[in-house]
């Protein structure tokens, strides 16, 4: 398994022929408590770089972005009833969604670990 | 002038702390060609509270006052009796000059308002969740069409308008439309006892995002608002039900316990007053929880304090404008907070048993008076049932009979021909509203004047 | 992800802090004249009313029971609909009621209360005669589809404030039906749409600056447009030559506040409309701001096509808690025939006319020697004629001088603020000279942890209520100070000196800010459980 970033603050764990996407620990501290995630249905097409789904705190919404284009599989349900979760663990319980890789060449501009951490030093 | 504080010497004090010259030195950034120096030309300068009280009353004596007149006009907005109380808490400075409850700790007063407000709206109309207000019925209407078309993520553009919706209402929908590419089906109403049901059932089909009914109608009627759903429904369209009188609801069934999904309304007629057309208030509420995120407009909630104090804010404010901008489910940004403060002290006075004897009392009025008015010669009943507001069906064109009655102070109601101009099956329809304060004297006073007018 | 949270803004996290209203707990919860205040609902009941009812019988019916609320039953022609279940409505008599709202207006700040420097919101006073005039029973009991005959009074009162309106802004015509400002706007964007589809000139753009408003992005995107952001210099203006090289045939027009948010006259207007005009696009201005520049300039002189006025913001109609507002909305030559209905026109005879759908075009030909292109109708009736009455009345009152000096008075207790603050707040753009009606600064050297919200917290334990927070997003942590004309100078001095006693403590690190306010009818609210469980009604525990 293979973990990216985006310099947009999406994270993509890519295993197999499917990927997982959530956002940053960095990226939930800037938000705040998140009240509420809007997530895709599953079998909607998304494509790199486009709004994939909104993150809410109480005084703002913010779009996540598919960090690759391809199409959602599956959603997390756990965060409908405690969206907390991308708080509390937003790397791992607090993913978003599980997705098919529509072109594994998109991979290759991401970021690694150790890239973004030295990204959000920089900011 | 009166209103203004500052005088002479504050004002070069203050200059002397900024370090300006003189107040023309502030504007050094509108452009010298664009800026006025002195008082606009041709415009009257400042006047005493006596002038300008004596110049008002001037015009507004060359109004007839609904008080002065016998009065029958409904059509969306109704003349019912306010309780005194209603005016004077309105005008308490707390209420009258806050601003939006932004900052929650010092806003409780108005928030809490808001959720006794919202509470008394979701219950009346029979739903889970009412909003904060909307601008009036009309705005209040069109956007939750385009909320159906949100919900239905824009896959279906059909808007399906009952032919006996306020012509108003239907005109701002179809205004809002012609910028949204959604399709409106419209039909003009026709003159029956009973409400069209079918005929609206089958205009509905696979690409309606939703149906809109007027509950009563426009003509004063009583669709079948159950049957209605069901057909939308199966068809994967929601039902939005509009009321412009809500204190028909004091009598009949609410429109979500029918099953509508959305439910929209004036709220007018309960503490608000005519005000020549307004400020009125937009009720606005979802019969489903699930759907309150696609809502417009304010929403209060309940929560804690830091000291765990039950307290109330403005919430799940991301759908709102100021935060989701180009997003947002609605421009809207002010509401009709004022006249919900009216409708909510007005409701709170009225309570369940209040409104339901004021709904009683406005039917059983309005019976008599279509009793008694069909009696007249040349004139027939059209509805079969109605709350408190029917259409008469006169030998003769009912706009100018209205007109000539206006000289014997008689204001006989909305002729169908004001409301649906063009359309000339409609032109004998006369709508006529008996509310709380119309009096016997009133409908003695217009069958006497149409029996005259019509002979 | 896009940009997580530009402005900085989180809500106040509740922090247990010590209760600085110290004393001994009391059994009521009340504290002297602060007091607690339950729901409607918990002290209501279906049972009570406070309406009483004569059911004397004035009308004779045999059949109908009376005195007591006649059954529907035996006469009710319902149509078989008649409500069988209850509603759920607690009333309460009169004097609980008069007492439960009173209790609840005195948690409310209010300008009757104090400085309410609300930016970009102008809380000015509001004046009472206005109210005395709007209760006038020809103004106040007027129905709406009255014949026309009778209702020349009111007419005229909305023709009249038209022509102050179209006068003070130096525009052709106005719309005067819009219910609110962000209804006025839409009213100008589509005023705008209908005449570029008049010229079958499909555009699909409009541009607007980073700092506007919400409702401007939000009204493009209603009206079907698509917003692009305009660019700012770093002084807090238009970057002209960024628009300039962005205007093109697929942009529709520009929304510009002017001034804007920031506080700031647009300098370059005029360059921007006439930029604007020669790409074949309109020019929509938030006239939010109007009250900054009411006699000084007028925005038909700068090149504009619409602008929405808020009667509440520049001709001081009451806020009412939030609304109602209504917002006119003044048009150019090239404009005005596309305004909505119904409007209304004076013509030769002195007579004031009601122009509604089925007379627009044979009037149009007749007065105005042509038809109308008219886009439409956006609400029922004819606007907010309880806010054209107060609206009338102030200005009236105030006149051609007065306005003028309403528009100095403002500008000139915010530059004295701004300046009495020199050295205390960050204010960005206050070394590039004087502010307009508002005084915007940031939250730039305030100790770590603290916030813009913990100073605007502070100011409410100071007897204030806080300026706008967060606004505009160009901002960090931003503060929009806007006194109004109606401040006296002793008001605005010791405004100043609550502000910069807040600063300087927000500045040293004082840890106090984090829980205030301390003397609030309410500590700080838990916005995120609000928001995470939304309660939004009332729900008996005992139904549950």
């Amino acid at each position: 398994m293979a973990r990216y970033f985006t310099d947009e603050h999406e994270w993509i764990d890519v295993e197999g022929d499917t990927a997982t996407v959530g956002i940053t620990d960095y990226a939930q501290g800037q938000l705040g408590d998140i009240v509420f995630v809007e997530l895709p249905d599953a079998g909607t097409a998304i494509d790199k770089a486009k709004d994939a789904a909104v993150v809410e705190s109480v005084k703002a919404a913010s779009d996540v972005y598919a960090p690759i284009s391809g199409e959602v599989i599956e959603t997390n349900s756990s965060l409908e009833a405690d969206p907390a979760l991308v708080n509390t663990s937003p790397e791992q319980d607090g993913w978003f969604f599980k997705m098919t890789i529509g072109d594994s060449s998109q991979l290759e501009g991401l970021m690694d670990e150790a890239a973004y951490k030295s990204f959000c030093d920089g900011l | 002038m009166r209103y203004l504080p500052l005088t002479d010497s504050d004002r070069s004090a203050m200059l002397d702390v900024i370090g300006a010259p003189d107040i023309d030195a502030l504007f050094l950034d509108v452009p010298e060609e664009a800026r006025i120096s002195g008082p606009i030309e041709g415009l009257p300068m400042h006047a005493s509270e006596m002038a300008v009280e004596k110049h008002m009353r001037r015009l507004s004596k060359k109004n007839l006052a609904a008080a002065d007149a016998a009065f029958f006009l409904g059509a969306g907005a109704y003349k019912h009796h306010i309780p005194a109380s209603v005016d004077h808490i309105i005008q308490r400075g707390e209420f009258l000059t806050a601003y939006t409850p932004y900052q929650p700790e010092i806003a409780q007063g108005t928030l809490q308002m808001l959720f006794e407000f919202q509470t008394q709206v979701a219950r009346l109309y029979g739903c889970a969740v009412a909003n904060a207000s909307m601008y009036d019925g009309s705005t209040a209407c069109w956007e939750a069409v385009a909320m159906a078309s949100r919900i239905a993520r824009g896959k279906k553009r059909k808007v399906v308008l009952s032919g006996a919706l306020h012509p108003h209402y239907a005109e701002v929908v179809r205004t809002m439309a012609k910028f949204t590419d959604d399709e409106i089906a419209g039909a003009p109403p026709s003159l029956t006892a009973k409400p069209d049901d079918e005929g609206l059932i089958a205009r509905i089909d696979e690409d309606t995002s939703c149906v809109v009914v007027q509950y009563p109608d426009i003509l004063g009627r009583l669709p079948d608002i159950a049957k209605i759903a069901e057909a939308a429904h199966e068809r994967g369209a929601l039902l939005i039900a509009v009321n412009t009188e809500p204190v028909a609801l004091g009598a009949v069934k609410s429109p979500g316990e029918l099953g509508a999904d959305i439910v929209v309304g004036e709220g007018q007629s309960i503490g608000v007053g005519l005000q020549f057309g307004g400020p009125y208030l937009g009720l606005f509420a979802v019969r489903d929880e699930k759907h309150v995120r696609m809502m417009p407009g304010r929403l209060c909630g309940e929560t804690v304090d830091a000291e765990g104090k039950r307290g109330f804010v403005l919430t799940l404010s991301t759908r709102e404008q100021h935060i989701r901008r180009e997003k947002a489910t609605s421009n809207i940004c002010t509401n009709s907070g004022l006249c919900a403060l009216a409708f909510n002290v007005h409701m709170t006075l009225l309570g369940e048993k209040g409104l339901r004897r004021l709904a009683m009392e406005n039917h059983r009025l309005a019976c008599l008076a279509a009793d008694r008015l069909a009696k007249v010669p040349g004139v027939k009943v059209l509805n079969d049932a109605f709350f408190n507001e029917f259409t008469l069906l006169l030998d003769g064109d009912a706009r100018a009979i209205v007109r000539k009655l206006t000289k014997q102070n008689i204001l006989a109601g909305v002729s169908l021909g004001r409301l649906f101009p063009g359309n000339d099956g409609l032109t004998n329809g006369l709508l006529v509203a008996v509310t709380e304060t119309t009096t016997e004297e009133d409908v003695e006073t217009l069958a006497a004047a149409l029996e005259e007018v019509l002979a | 992800m896009s940009a997580p949270n530009a402005s900085g803004w989180k809500p106040g996290t509740p922090v247990e802090g010590h209760n600085a209203m110290s004393g001994p707990d009391t059994a009521t919860g009340n504290r002297a004249l602060m007091l607690e205040e339950p729901l409607l609902f918990e002290i209501g009941h279906i049972e009570t009313t406070g309406v009483d009812f004569d059911f004397a019988g004035k009308l004779d019916l045999a059949g109908v029971e009376q005195p007591q609320p006649p059954s529907p039953a035996p006469s009710s022609r319902l149509g078989g609909f008649e409500r069988t279940e209850p509603i759920g409505l607690p009333g309460l008599s009169e004097p609980e009621t008069v007492r439960h709202y009173t209790r609840l207006s005195r948690q409310n700040y209010a300008i009757d209360l104090g400085l309410f420097p609300l930016g970009s919101c102008t809380m000015k006073h509001n004046p009472r005669l206005n109210e005395k005039i709007a209760r006038m029973p020809g103004f106040a009991d007027v129905h709406p589809l009255q014949p026309v005959d009778t209702v020349r009074g009111a007419l005229e009162v909305i023709n009249e404030l038209a022509f102050w309106l179209i006068h003070l802004t130096g525009m052709h015509g106005v719309a005067m039906s819009p219910k609110a400002g962000a209804h006025g706007e839409l009213c100008g964007i589509l005023c705008i749409r209908a005449a570029l589809e008049a010229r079958g000139d499909a555009r699909e753009v409009i541009l607007v600056p980073e700092s506007a408003h919400g409702t401007n992005p939000a009204t493009a995107a209603f009206a079907g447009y698509k917003v692009e952001d305009i660019p700012a210099t770093p002084e807090g203006r238009v970057d002209l030559e960024a628009l300039k090289a962005r205007l093109g045939p697929d942009v529709a027009g520009v929304m510009i506040t002017n001034p804007n948010t920031c506080g700031l006259f647009e300098r370059d207007m005029k360059a921007i409309s006439d930029a604007v005009h020669e790409a074949g696009g309109f020019v929509y201005c938030d006239g939010a701001n109007f009250n900054a520049i009411v006699g000084k300039v007028r925005p038909g002189d700068l090149g504009v096509d619409a602008m929405h006025i808020n009667l509440h913001k520049t001709f001081s109609t009451p806020h009412g808690g939030g609304g109602p507002g209504s917002g006119p909305v003044v048009l150019s030559e090239a404009l005005s025939p596309f305004g909505p209905l119904p409007y209304t026109a004076r013509t030769g005879d002195g007579v004031v006319h009601l122009v509604e759908e089925e007379d627009a075009e044979s009037f149009a030909k007749e007065h105005f020697g042509g038809p109308l292109q008219h886009f439409g109708r956006m609400t029922a009736f004819h606007g907010q004629m309880g806010m054209f009455t107060r609206a009338l009345s102030y200005i009236l009152s105030h006149g051609a001088d007065g306005l003028k000096q309403v528009a100095e008075d403002a500008v000139l207790n915010a530059n004295y603020v701004l300046r009495s603050l020199d050295g205390v707040l960050d204010a960005p753009f206050g070394p590039s000279g004087p502010c307009m009606h508002e005084a915007l600064f940031s939250d730039k050297g305030f100790a770590d942890g603290l916030s813009t919200l913990d100073l605007a917290k502070a100011l409410i334990d100071e007897g204030y209520h806080p300026m706008t927070m967060y606004f505009p997003l160009v901002v960090h942590g931003a503060m929009l100070v806007e006194p109004t004309e109606t401040e006296s100078k002793a008001a605005l001095d010791q405004f100043i000196v609550a502000l910069r006693s807040v600063a300087e403590r927000a500045k040293a690190g004082d840890e106090s800010l984090r829980t205030a306010p301390h003397y609030a009818p309410r500590r700080r609210l838990d916005e995120t459980l609000a928001a995470r469980r939304p309660m939004l009604a009332w729900n008996d525990p005992d139904l549950a």
